[in-house]
């Protein structure tokens, strides 16, 4: 038996096999991350002679870094939304502020990781500084490809050149974009508010 | 044989997949707002032995919250849930086994 999904292509379950397939990659996203988060923790502590996390953190600064991203999962939801009621411009719109945000978050990163590079942290510095620009630097590199995608994805939609339901692929690199928001959620408490 | 399962309206559609107006997604955009702000709040705050667990169950509270309205987890197919949860308690279970092994929980 072949059903229809809602998104209008046969599939054997009559559940998205694009939708089953994006959810499967960031299950195994969770391995990744777990991974790099696991050994930070475990490195956490080893300073070696450099600085130590309280000495070099700015919590303010990165506090409004993670506010930003989460209002950029708001924008990015509502760009799905507007997608499925097949508003386009409202779909570009909330697209491009996501990238905005996104790019905010980045560049945050980006001043954040010049800074502690100045105040003596390198990559290897110490196992603490090394699992932790592994660490962040890997999530910012997630960010990024999504910033990529999302730039794209307005680029191809003002050409119209989108083949299948705009819809779906809106849903697809929003359910990206929200689990790059997730994975920073564990990374802002277990890296920057539990002190060493 | 061919089932057809899509909806006539795109917004009856969107209702129906997502189960949330964007009214909704705001209020769990101010939800998300204020949990951080209280989790900034605890570096600032004594919370006593509080702390450790309060920031755990908030980080728990937030994810939960992007995953399941954000990423209308809660209102898809259960096999999505499946697929993402499975990795999810594996990742969990393999590298707490692997913290475990390095005595981490101990220290």
């Amino acid at each position: 038996m072949t059903d229809i999904t809602a998104h209008g292509h046969a599939s054997s379950t009559g559940i998205s096999n694009v939708k089953l397939g994006m959810w499967t990659f960031l299950g195994s996203e969770c391995l990744l991350f777990g991974g790099l988060i696991s050994t930070y923790m475990l490195y956490r502590g080893r300073v070696t002679g450099g600085p130590r996390p309280s000495q070099i953190f700015d919590i303010p600064f990165t506090s409004v870094s993670s506010f930003v991203l989460l209002m950029s999962s708001l924008t990015m939801v509502l760009a799905v939304s507007a997608a499925h009621k097949s508003e386009d411009r409202k779909t570009n719109l909330w697209l491009t502020v996501t990238a905005l945000l996104g790019a905010t978050f980045v560049g945050g990163q980006v001043y954040e990781f010049t800074a502690f590079y100045n105040e003596g942290l390198g990559f290897s510095t110490s196992l603490f500084g090394s699992s932790f620009y592994t660490l962040t630097g890997f999530h910012g590199v997630h960010v990024t490809v999504g910033i990529i995608m999302l730039m794209s994805l307005v680029g191809i939609f003002k050409r119209s050149k989108v083949s299948g339901n705009k819809a779906e692929v809106v849903e697809m690199i929003g359910l990206y974009w929200h689990f790059v928001d997730i994975v920073w959620i564990i990374i802002f408490t277990l890296v920057y508010l539990i002190p060493v | 044989m061919t089932t057809e399962t899509t909806h006539t309206s795109p917004s009856v559609e969107h209702v129906e997949n997502h189960g949330m107006s964007n009214a909704g997604y705001i209020r769990i955009a101010a939800i998300l707002a204020a949990i951080t702000a209280l989790e900034v709040s605890t570096v600032y705050v004594d919370f006593g032995p509080l702390f450790l667990p309060a920031l755990l169950i908030m980080m728990v509270v937030k994810f939960i919250m992007v995953v399941s309205y954000f990423m209308h987890l809660k209102f898809d197919n259960k096999l999505f849930s499946f697929m993402f949860y499975a990795g999810l308690v594996l990742a969990v279970g393999v590298y707490a086994a692997f913290l475990a092994t390095f005595k981490f929980f101990i220290q």
